[in-house]
């Protein structure tokens, strides 16, 4: 406070916080990152549609409407619509689970949950056959049931959930740490029941993680391939779900058909991602009100 | 209402947070539950509440047995540590959230809980701020939120879970005095858990003593100060 010119700014010599680096190196690490999304994310999905319409927007929407491609649309959406509601039950259940009871073997169960990121969908998928297919004994008896699994709608959908099933309880449980138990002890000290306790307190509390889960764990299920090429047969306009579709056309030097279909598939997943981000700028204040206190 | 604590002990896996303590409170009384961390205090308070259920012991609430009942049915209004506020609810919503929690037909009107909240909100002395949310608030203005949400349920008693404890020392003071006041105008019997003998001594018509799971000496804040019953009493209120 003795050098009075010293507290306008202009004057002040630049310092710099010491978590700070030089322009140089801040202007490299971004040339950078733009680099590696340009060529690794942008001009991929620019080919993509630029290959989809080579042929005009007409020839690509005629390549869709064709039953075999319209067959497998509508497949992905049916095993999503069923997949993710799913999943997004058992998140909450396993991540309600993990985070409000102390048991023995939680670290454990947390590591199952894991276990689809690292097992390939590939071996997942024959897992399934092994288990469920018309040569086990299950699998035979569900055949003879009238109600197979493998190469059929239940195993499609059995896959996708195998393989989507961390990420809704990935994105709760730190949230859900987190956040601890005391809300939840506070509702039911006021007379509320576990039911009202957990639509009063625990949902509202974790909406916004559940969203973003539920919203990753769509996209995943639209594009599996690995898992649900196994289980599946490939039969067309049967049980070939969209990326499935994609590559047999692709196969057949269907480019068109093909692009179409991927430049279809890219762009739920990017409606996905804008339904996100205008969630988030919709609620902005909601999100900092409940991230803070 | 009258509260009994007789031969309650808590046992967490192979570690004893309880001994068997015993323990008497007159209907009305403001108790102070002091010690330091680990010593029971708290876990006491909770067997209290019904958020823990004791190992052996029973709990009598104007000498019918308590024990099982469960923390819905209990009606004691319970301020958390960290006042556990619903973040996502306006500081009404807060206050309304016990009185909308009640069975149908045990449920007042809509006209009826903005009435009884503004009630509580004028208890508090903080009439304004219904329409805020809890992260809106200051720490002060939190604890008096809560203090107002268990008030609420019009509960049977009132226990306290190191009430003062987030605060700085000004504000510490000040709702000091608010407890007191709250406490003569409601006359519910009140128990609070602190570990800072100040607190206790000063609030309270009674101190409880606690360390390593037992009780050490319960007496009025005076009998402590000039004659500690153990060693560890001596020592913990002259440090």
């Amino acid at each position: 406070m003795s050098d009075v010119s010293f507290t306008r700014s202009e004057v002040r010599p630049a310092y710099r916080k010491a978590a700070d680096e030089t322009p140089l190196v801040k202007a490299v690490l971004v040339l950078l990152v733009v680099a590696v999304l340009a060529v690794l994310l942008f001009a991929p999905l620019l080919a993509v549609f630029a290959e989809a319409l080579a042929d005009g927007l007409g020839a690509s929407l005629a390549a869709l409407s064709q039953p075999e491609a319209r067959s497998a649309i509508w497949l992905t959406l049916a095993v999503t619509g069923v997949a993710v509601p799913m999943n997004a039950i058992f998140g909450i259940a396993a991540a309600w689970t993990i985070t409000k009871f102390d048991f023995r073997g939680k670290a454990l169960l947390l590591t199952l949950i894991d276990l689809p990121f690292s097992v390939s969908p590939v071996v997942a998928g024959l897992c399934l056959v092994l288990l469920l297919g018309a040569n086990s004994s299950l699998g035979g008896w569900l055949v003879a049931s009238g109600v197979p699994v493998i190469f059929a709608l239940p195993g499609i959908i059995l896959a996708t959930m195998f393989v989507t099933f961390p990420f809704v309880a990935r994105e709760l449980v730190p949230v859900m740490i987190e956040q601890g138990k005391a809300e939840e002890e506070a509702a039911l000290t006021l007379g509320a029941g576990g039911w009202r306790v957990f639509r009063t307190v625990t949902l509202p509390n974790i909406r916004w993680a559940l969203l973003y889960g539920v919203l990753l764990c769509n996209a995943r299920a639209m594009g599996e391939f690995g898992a649900v090429a196994v289980v599946s047969g490939k039969i067309r306009g049967e049980t070939a779900t969209m990326p499935i579709t994609i590559e047999m056309m692709y196969n057949e030097y269907l480019s068109v058909a093909a692009f179409s279909m991927a430049a279809l598939l890219a762009l739920l997943a990017l409606v996905t991602l804008v339904l996100k981000s205008l969630l988030e700028w919709r609620y902005a204040d909601q999100l900092s009100a409940s991230a803070r206190h | 209402m009258q509260i009994e604590i007789d031969e309650i002990s808590k046992e967490f896996g192979p570690t004893a947070a309880l001994h068997p303590v015993s323990l008497s409170i007159p209907s009305g009384a403001l108790v102070a539950l002091l010690g330091p961390s680990g010593s029971g205090k708290t876990t006491l308070l909770r067997i209290l509440g019904g958020l823990e259920y004791p190992s052996s012991g029973r709990v009598m609430f104007d000498g019918r047995d308590a024990t099982g009942l469960t923390v819905q049915d209990r009606r004691a209004g319970f301020v958390f540590q960290s006042y556990a506020l619903f973040r996502h609810m306006t500081v009404f919503e807060n206050i309304a959230y016990g009185l909308r929690a009640r069975p149908r037909r045990e449920r007042p009107n809509e006209a009826e809980i903005t009435r009884r909240v503004n009630r509580l909100l004028d208890l508090i002395q903080l009439p304004e701020i219904g329409k805020r949310y809890p992260s809106q608030l200051s720490g002060g203005q939190r604890q008096r939120v809560a203090l107002a949400r268990a008030l609420a349920i019009e509960p049977r008693v009132l226990l306290l879970d190191e009430p003062f404890g987030a605060l700085d020392a000004r504000v510490r003071k000040e709702l000091r005095q608010g407890l007191r006041e709250i406490h003569d105008a409601t006359g519910l019997t009140t128990v609070f858990v602190t570990h800072d003998q100040d607190e206790a001594m000063e609030l309270a018509d009674r101190v409880v003593v606690m360390s390593m799971g037992r009780i050490e000496q319960v007496g009025r804040p005076a009998d402590i100060r000039t004659r500690p019953a153990t060693e560890f009493v001596r020592e913990f209120i002259s440090a």
